[in-house]
């Protein structure tokens, strides 16, 4: 590949390498981000160099990102070589990690976190992005998500490349409007509360029909595709294919994916079963056994992630082990327990657990939900299944990683 | 029966504070009192009520709540008739005169409570504890916000801050006859069960309520509290 790389760049991609290595070796993650720090502070335009003449897609959303990023990924490599940060290190530095580590790929597929995108946007100057939805996600840390929106609507402001974006989500909907070409995508919306009070107005955003419109004007755009109950709707033509992954919102971010990869240039067929051919994505939905249950391990770290999960846990009658904690990484501050319908696991055995059980079992205990407590999420697991042979693990984000690292 | 209102859970929900009503409405229904908790849709009239809670929002639904609120005239009525009020974080700003809009201008409140709020120099964000005396004792909860309160002379604070920002003058929240602020979330109803209680009293009208077993609400706030203390030394 073509790449406008300095002596400068060069030095710091080899200071990441080294840095990786020793951080792997160190069992202290698999150090992606710690080495493209230390790249961009020897190389501070070293990610827009590396971006350079290469085709970037970005993803970008408050939930759903990682797996979504592997769909489009997926679909991008029917036609070749595809680079990308399956670990979700999803600010510049790991961009530059995954960048730095596939040379040769002349497409990228970069999952971007939220409040970075604007940021991100300017350096890469990606050839696509693809916006999923926004909510309120760890307020004590990332800003109100309006301003996000706006920030996304500012940053869009003169984007000349391919857009697909979520016509069910009025936030996402108020950033892309303006862009020249953007192409619309039914996404469904988990949790309507944040996109009530319209983003254009004094006005508030009815929603009925499936569609959504202020007094103002603002109003769903009309989507080029669809989920449909045995694939998509894409421009007009019937596709089908069976989901590897569970749950209407990974259906609906696979059909975002599948329009992006199409106006990306890829056959929408072969698109359509790469992604349908993703199973796993970072350790969601996968099951691990702990002596000898077998937990399926499910990432919820909003009230909008928890209403998609409790829609697909409902499928089934599997206890239940919910497993919270609050370090910086899942937002510090836990009272969106109580924008949950947690009532919803009423009638399945509960097990509260992680670094904040009590929080939850205050929560469940005003709901009515009867429960038990196991602060250890694996000793959780194994008070759940109580004969059961599966239990679902709905966890946030450190509660995931730890059962995800356990073998 | 007991009228709870939430209101307008779809503006001032961003934090959670919609368990208040929700803790309140447990709590009487384990005592046999009758009780209703209705939550009320900023699209919907609001119902007369014995208690109304206010949670925090975001600044763009905050203002909207503001405009609702005044044209519906149903909160301003209730109040001036002695009903009670809960105010968390945007709410105290709501029932204030004046609270900085999304440009940092000066937006009306409703005037129901003594206080006006400024823009802060920092948002406030984390852990508070705020000693509101007998009979409430510690109160724990999350605090986030970027607005400081000035009490007018003659309202009191909830309470004293012991870790945290709050009021940003070392109080937290306001008192004024049966109209109660403050700046803690978590929801504070949730992680207090005596401040849920005293509130429960004072919109009830019952003096003596009877005891109740909540177990891991109690234990969740002498965690909180426990907690607090340990990150200060």
């Amino acid at each position: 590949m073509p790449e406008r790389l300095g002596v400068r760049d060069h030095v710091a991609l080899s200071a990441m390498r080294a840095v990786n290595a020793a951080s792997r070796g160190a069992r202290r993650g698999d150090g992606t981000v710690a080495g493209g720090r230390v790249a961009l502070w020897m190389s501070p335009g070293l990610a827009a160099h590396l971006a350079a003449d290469r085709e970037i897609a970005l993803v970008s959303a408050t939930n759903g990102k990682t797996t979504t990023t592997a769909f489009l990924a997926a679909a991008l490599r029917t036609a070749g070589p595809v680079a990308t940060n399956a670990t979700g290190a999803n600010m510049l530095p790991g961009h530059v990690a995954a960048l730095g580590a596939a040379r040769r790929a002349a497409r990228a597929v970069l999952e971007c976190d939220e409040v970075w995108l604007p940021r991100v946007l300017e350096v890469e100057r990606p050839r696509a992005v693809l916006l999923l939805n926004l909510s309120r996600d760890q307020l004590d840390r990332t800003a109100e998500v309006r301003h996000v929106a706006d920030a996304w609507r500012a940053a869009l402001g003169g984007f000349d490349g391919v857009c697909v974006a979520n016509a069910d989500d009025p936030l996402v909907v108020h950033a892309a409007l303006d862009v020249r070409g953007v192409a619309w995508y039914a996404g469904g919306l988990a949790f309507r509360a944040d996109a009530v009070a319209c983003p254009r107005c004094a006005g508030r955003v009815a929603f009925e029909d499936g569609g959504w419109r202020c007094t103002c004007g603002f109003a769903r755009p009309t989507p080029a595709a669809s989920p449909t109950d045995d694939g998509a709707l894409l421009d007009g033509a019937a596709l089908r294919y069976t989901m590897g992954l569970p749950g209407r919102f990974n259906h609906a971010n696979g059909v975002g994916a599948l329009l992006a990869a199409v106006r990306l240039g890829v056959e929408p067929a072969a698109a359509a079963a790469a992604i349908a051919g993703v199973t796993e994505v970072a350790g969601r939905f996968r099951v691990i056994d702990v002596d000898g249950v077998r937990a399926r391990l499910l990432l919820a770290k909003n009230p909008a992630g928890w209403g998609a999960l409790l829609d697909l846990v409902g499928e089934g009658d599997a206890p239940v082990v919910v497993a919270i904690n609050a370090r910086v990484a899942d937002g510090r501050d836990p009272s969106w327990l109580y924008d949950v319908d947690v009532e919803r696991l009423g009638a399945r055995r509960v097990v509260a657990a992680g670094e904040r059980w009590r929080d939850l079992s205050t929560r469940l205990f005003y709901a009515g939900v009867a429960h038990e407590c196991a602060p250890d999420p694996r000793d959780a697991i194994v008070t759940a299944a109580q004969g059961s042979s599966r239990v679902d693990v709905i966890a946030n984000y450190t509660a995931f990683a730890e059962l995800n690292g356990s073998r | 029966m007991l009228r709870i209102v939430t209101v307008y859970p779809d503006l001032l929900g961003t934090y959670g504070d919609r368990g208040n009503g929700l803790v309140l409405e447990r709590r009487a229904r384990l005592r046999g009192m009758p009780v209703e908790l209705v939550e009320v849709p900023s699209d919907a009239a609001l119902p007369v009520a014995d208690l109304y809670c206010l949670g925090g929002g975001e600044d763009g639904p905050q203002q909207l709540a503001v405009h609702r609120l005044d044209a519906d005239g149903a909160l301003r009525r209730a109040v001036d008739g002695g009903a009670a009020v809960l105010a968390v974080c945007a709410g105290i700003q709501i029932l204030g005169r004046s609270f900085p809009g999304p440009n940092g201008d000066r937006v009306e409140g409703l005037g129901l409570l003594g206080v006006d709020t400024v823009g802060g120099a920092a948002r406030a964000v984390g852990e508070a504890v705020v000693e509101a005396g007998p009979p409430i004792g510690m109160l724990s909860g999350f605090e986030n916000h970027a607005g400081r309160t000035i009490r007018d002379e003659g309202v009191a604070a909830l309470g004293a801050v012991v870790t945290g920002v709050c009021n940003g003058d070392g109080s937290d929240g306001a008192l004024q006859g049966r109209l109660v602020a403050t700046y803690l979330h978590g929801p504070v109803l949730a992680r207090n069960p005596a401040f849920a209680d005293w509130l429960l009293a004072l919109a009830s009208g019952e003096a003596a309520l009877a005891a109740i077993a909540t177990g891991p609400a109690e234990e969740l706030h002498a965690e909180r509290i426990a907690s607090a203390r340990r990150a200060r030394r």
